[in-house]
């Protein structure tokens, strides 16, 4: 076992330190970006003619490629986590703000209709009404930039040693210890799927409301797991795409 | 029926409000990744090291992390506080940290320090070198003695190659120069653009292979591609312990190409005490290329750690 | 030194247009190994994901190979494919490309199929049309938008990741961003990310024209 778990001394982490370092790599992006993406989607869903133009932005930053990213960054942030972090809440956010505003808008009219006659705000209807109803939408679009955070990691090993997991790939090449590099890869994606099954687990205790049998789960799930980036994308001209997000929604 | 919120919202200060933040926030990252290019010049802004400690960089393969733990465990143990930074990047990332501070401390090759610096020079004798790295080299940067060892790149074939073309160990680049239309050649991407690369084996020997395949620093990627047959020929480093096992052929380099590659240490003036400086240069007294070898060997074939190897080294030599 | 002075550097160097290295031929084969992937990701995802959504079976396990199939990091998958595979093709950089595109395919379709409205679905079963005639007459072509939905998010982040290709030696547009990182020349590390996002780009508006010529018209009003 100790070609698997013996890591370098030139990573300066144990085994357990460099998960660590990969999840905090990993999910602190995705917290900022849900951070930044509720305010965006809030101005975005009351003023429909914003979201579009919001929609192009972050698809063209979706566009770039992790790694250019990194290394353009690398002049700014210098060889450090943050330049490996900066992308992956850029690309948490582009999952996030559709997610969200999607998720807000497939919101019944009567509903809306009901908390404004009972006298909630706007900003209270959107925090305590519409936000609720559209946790499994925001949820399916947190999981999947979760996800893609705990593997895009992976990648600043490029860009010396900022890859935490990912380290292990290139020391594996260089040291000649392929162990290693099945040790990076599988840990890497048990990590997603465990952090996929909390944030599963999250859903539930959020959503008393919804039925919790395995019938539902398996629909949610289902449902879920389709990408909710496809609504990142813009439609040019049309809304002819039925917005999937309203799929998970449902 | 809910107009009359909604004009709340969009009154005249709500819009205002909401513009800002949405232009702020998406705008944030793009500014950032535009703007604050200009006037930037040292590209490499890491944070400085703290006061009182000795950073130790090392370059992104395994002899220069190995010969950085030696550097780093030997200040160590002369009671200097040592932080790493290994496993970096390739020269023209580390010489940036040695300039703006964040490394203290850089295992480097002469030859190949002084072909970054002045791609022209060509120098004859390992003195030469020293004085021509030391007239371009950063005013904050210093070099220390240079050691016995020596690790080259070197223009290697593999066993197939030389049996095609008769090639042997005494034979040069030259030789191989005649079929260089028919060979795909294998290096780093760097060695595209270098004088100790692709540039100077045109200039010097007039070898243009027929196409090139940008590999890793003669790690890993290089080895498999030249035992697979998909480079005949490759930048492949004189201490690699594969060059042996594989029955490649290192070709000659009467020229001097690839110069004087002595291991040395390149650090910045102000940041190592006069101990440090002494430690170093004890160690360099006592580094040859054969001991370079045998530790290569203890990390690529018997997978040792190399920080275990360059502690076991030292202690041997009397310096640990 | 900002990023519009790196790109005028890029796109003005004349050695940047001709030429192994050139960004024609580099074009070539980012294109290649992205249609290749694309091609095999959907010669697997698109007949499955027909079937289980026609008969409503497996959706259970498709939602946990889809969760699989994206935990699995790109990269990591890279490298150990190259290291285990022991050679430089392509084939170490389709494994993970295909293993990319492979769960938004699958899934889409699946669920693009389930979600058609059962109402016509019967009426076709009603009159007596094959399940298979039912399942390309009537579901594939109201679900074609958002089977095209899952091409298309699939070929986007196929695209973006045929970059990492670049780090086993492969071409495409990849080779700029480490050539440069590795040399330091930051204008080639500019002009490869710009080059990938504006075909990324492209990407999406191919599979909007797509989605113009082959969706029905009354399928895209009901939507």
């Amino acid at each position: 076992m100790s070609a698997y778990f013996d890591i370098p001394s030139d990573l300066q982490h144990s085994y357990l330190g460099l998960i660590a370092l990969h999840l905090q790599e990993a999910l602190l992006p995705v917290l900022f970006g849900l951070l930044i993406a509720l305010p965006i989607a809030l101005v975005c869903a009351r003023f429909g003619w914003l979201y579009p133009p919001v929609l192009w932005v972050t698809t063209v930053l979706y566009a770039i490629p992790s790694l250019a990213f990194f290394v353009v960054l690398l002049d700014y942030t210098g060889d450090s986590t943050t330049t490996v972090e900066i992308p992956l809440t850029v690309y948490s956010l582009v999952l996030l703000v559709p997610a969200i505003v999607e998720g807000t808008r497939a919101v019944s009219p009567d509903t809306v209709a009901a908390a404004t006659a009972m006298g909630f705000g706007s900003l209270r209807r959107f925090v305590q009404v519409e936000l609720p109803i559209a946790v499994p939408a925001i949820m399916a679009g947190l999981r999947l930039a979760a996800v893609s955070s705990i593997s895009l990691v992976s990648v600043g090993a490029i860009i010396g040693n900022e890859g935490a997991l990912g380290n292990l790939l290139h020391d594996g090449q260089i040291y000649h210890r392929n162990p290693l590099i099945v040790t990076s890869v599988v840990t890497t994606a048990l990590l997603a799927i465990v952090v996929d099954g909390l944030l599963v687990g999250l859903q539930v205790l959020l959503t008393p409301w919804q039925p919790h049998g395995r019938r539902a789960a398996r629909r949610a799930r289902t449902a879920a797991a389709v990408e909710p980036a496809t609504e990142a994308e813009l439609r040019p001209g049309q809304e002819a795409d039925a917005p999937v997000l309203e799929d998970a929604a449902r | 029926m809910n107009s009359q919120r909604k004009n709340t919202w969009s009154s005249p200060r709500n819009v205002r409000l909401a513009a800002v933040v949405v232009a702020a926030v998406t705008a944030a990252p793009l500014l950032a990744s535009c703007s604050s290019s200009s006037g930037s010049k040292d590209p490499l802004a890491a944070p400085k090291a703290k006061a009182g400690t000795v950073v130790v960089g090392s370059n992104n393969f395994p002899e220069s992390i190995l010969i950085g733990d030696i550097y780093g465990e030997a200040l160590k143990a002369k009671g200097i506080k040592v932080s790493y930074k290994p496993n970096i990047g390739t020269r023209e990332t580390t010489y940036g940290m040695l300039k703006n501070g964040s490394v203290t401390v850089l295992p480097e090759y002469n030859g190949a320090l002084l072909a970054y610096l002045d791609p022209k020079a060509a120098p004859t004798t390992a003195d030469a070198t020293a004085s021509a790295i030391t007239a371009k080299l950063d005013p904050k940067l210093t070099l220390l003695n240079p050691a016995p060892a020596e690790d080259k790149d070197s223009v290697t074939v593999n066993a197939s190659t030389a049996a095609k073309y008769h090639l042997t160990a005494d034979s040069t680049i030259a030789d191989l120069a005649k079929y260089g239309g028919q060979i795909t050649f294998g290096g780093s991407p760097e060695f595209q653009k270098r004088q100790q690369g692709l540039v100077g084996l045109k200039s010097e020997y007039g070898l243009t292979p027929k196409s090139y395949k940008a590999l890793d620093v003669g790690g890993p990627l290089t080895e498999a591609a030249l035992k697979n047959d998909n480079v005949q020929a490759a930048d492949i480093f004189s201490t690699d312990v594969t060059i042996a096992q594989a029955k490649m052929v290192t070709l000659k380099d009467p020229k001097n190409l690839f110069g004087f590659e002595n291991v040395v240490p390149l650090v910045s003036k102000t940041g190592l005490p006069q101990n440090g400086v002494d430690a170093l240069n004890a160690v360099s007294a006592k580094l040859t290329t054969q001991a370079l070898l045998d530790m290569n060997a203890q990390v690529q074939n018997d997978k040792k750690d190399p920080l275990a190897v360059a502690k076991a080294w030292l202690s041997s030599a009397g310096l640990g | 030194m900002n990023i519009l002075h790196f790109l005028n550097t890029f796109f003005s160097d004349g050695a940047n247009w001709h030429g192994q290295n050139g960004i024609p031929h580099r074009l070539l084969e980012h294109l290649q190994y992205s249609a290749i992937a694309l091609a095999i990701a959907a010669a697997i995802g698109l007949p499955i994901g027909l079937f289980s959504g026609h008969t409503g079976r497996g959706g259970y396990a498709l939602s946990a190979f889809a969760t699989g199939a994206r935990a699995l990091p790109s990269f990591g998958l890279l490298v150990l494919m190259t290291v285990w595979l022991g050679e430089l093709g392509t084939t170490p950089a389709m494994i993970p490309l295909v293993a990319l595109a492979v769960a938004p395919i699958l899934v889409t379709t699946h669920e693009a199929i389930r979600s058609v409205d059962p109402a016509p679905v019967d009426a076709a079963r009603g009159m007596g049309m094959t399940s298979l005639s039912v399942l390309f007459q009537v579901e594939v072509p109201v679900a074609l938008p958002l089977i095209l939905g899952g091409l298309r998010s699939a070929a986007i982040q196929v695209v973006s990741t045929a970059t990492i290709a670049a780090y086993i030696s492969l071409g495409g547009f990849g080779r700029y961003i480490i050539d440069g990182l590795a040399s330091h020349t930051y204008a080639d590390v500019v002009g490869g990310a710009v080059l990938v996002a504006g075909l990324a780009l492209a990407t999406i508006g191919l599979f909007w024209a797509i989605g113009r010529l082959v969706v029905s018209p009354g399928v895209r009003r009901g939507c």
